[in-house]
């Protein structure tokens, strides 16, 4: 792995931290760096409320914040901000105004790395405009300045060719699994309530992994 | 109804923002949808004629097209957009339909009542 100190990661909602990267950023963590997350809004169009539903779309939102926040807690992400920007509607913002939010938190935290969606492979529209935004953004930067952004896609539609960073998580299995079950509205996986059988087996492997590509950017200013 | 041309509807969505706005907002999967299909859970609705104000307005790049207008401390939101009114000058006549030309959602937006 890269050895990197200051991160950022960028994502639209409260739970999209946990397939993609949950391990990876434990690992970096637990080496000695620092995370901010930046999670532009709390999910609240969700649809998973719980089943039996213990959340409704009022307290949907709150009830993500709580997970969200005990998910960080188990990840060892010391720094979450929510940027408050309404779920489903990051492709409908202005750039000026969504760029500016993000840069901000840029401007502040000097991230050496940030973690985002790949545009166009995120498959939920606000996935690829908050990728879109970072990429917008760091892309206006001088050469020298720009942090390194390693970013999720989704596999099942990904013509990427292959990750530039594959992460075995290894023992930080324990944090991704705690993150998951954290947001107990929106995950319930069978495969985890019993412990030994090949679907469990199956499900451990398949979640082991971590797989990043690494954006590269024109060279020209 | 012809399939919407972005940079027209793009134009007439502008054209009504930041003024007293009437919208109908509907979603319907059809009164005859569990009776065809038991295991379905049929639902719909409509909201029509409420007024509004919205500061901006945009669609996704290619259709079905999801549209967003940003209104004072909400949003209005609707997905699966296909068709529009060319001939309507005034109002945005927008409805996304299906592969059989049925009507599934719809979002219209008037300076004057539907």
């Amino acid at each position: 792995m890269i050895d990197k100190k200051r991160i950022l990661v960028v994502l639209p909602h409260p739970d999209d931290e946990v397939f993609p990267m949950s391990g990876t950023l434990a690992e970096y963590i637990y080496e000695g760096s620092t995370v901010t997350y930046a999670c532009l809004t709390l999910g609240e169009m969700g649809r998973n409320l719980g089943n039996p539903p213990f959340a409704n779309r009022v307290t949907l939102p709150q009830v993500r914040l709580k997970e969200l926040e005990e998910s960080c807690q188990i990840i060892g992400i010391q720094d979450l901000r929510c940027l408050g920007f309404h779920d489903k509607t990051i492709e409908f913002e202005p750039h000026e105004y969504l760029d500016g939010r993000i840069l901000t938190i840029i401007e502040e935290i000097q991230p050496e790395l940030i973690f985002t969606f790949y545009p166009g492979y995120g498959v939920h529209p606000d996935h690829n405009a908050c990728g879109a935004a970072v990429i917008r953004i760091v892309n206006g930067m001088k050469k020298e300045d720009r942090p390194v952004v390693m970013c999720t896609a989704f596999p099942t539609d990904n013509d990427l060719g292959k990750p530039d960073v594959v992460n075995k998580i290894g023992i930080y299995m324990e944090q991704k699994i705690g993150a998951l079950k954290a947001h107990s509205s929106q995950f319930r996986i069978p495969e985890l309530e019993s412990d030994f059988n090949e679907e469990h087996d199956t499900f451990m492997k398949r979640i082991g992994t971590e797989r990043f590509w690494i954006y590269q950017f024109e060279e020209a200013e | 109804m012809q399939l919407i041309n972005r940079e027209e509807v793009l134009k007439k969505i502008d054209a009504l923002k930041n003024k007293d706005v009437y919208i109908h907002m509907e979603m319907t999967m059809g009164a005859y949808t569990s009776h065809r299909d038991q295991s379905v859970h049929p639902a719909s609705n409509f909201i029509k004629n409420v007024i509004i104000k919205y500061e901006h307005g945009t669609l996704s790049e290619s259709s079905p097209y999801r549209i967003g207008l940003k209104i004072n401390g909400g949003w209005v939101y609707a997905e699966g957009m296909t068709h529009w009114d060319e001939t309507d000058k005034d109002r945005v006549i927008i409805s996304g339909n299906d592969k059989d030309g049925k009507l599934i959602a719809a979002l219209q937006i008037s300076t004057e009542p539907f």
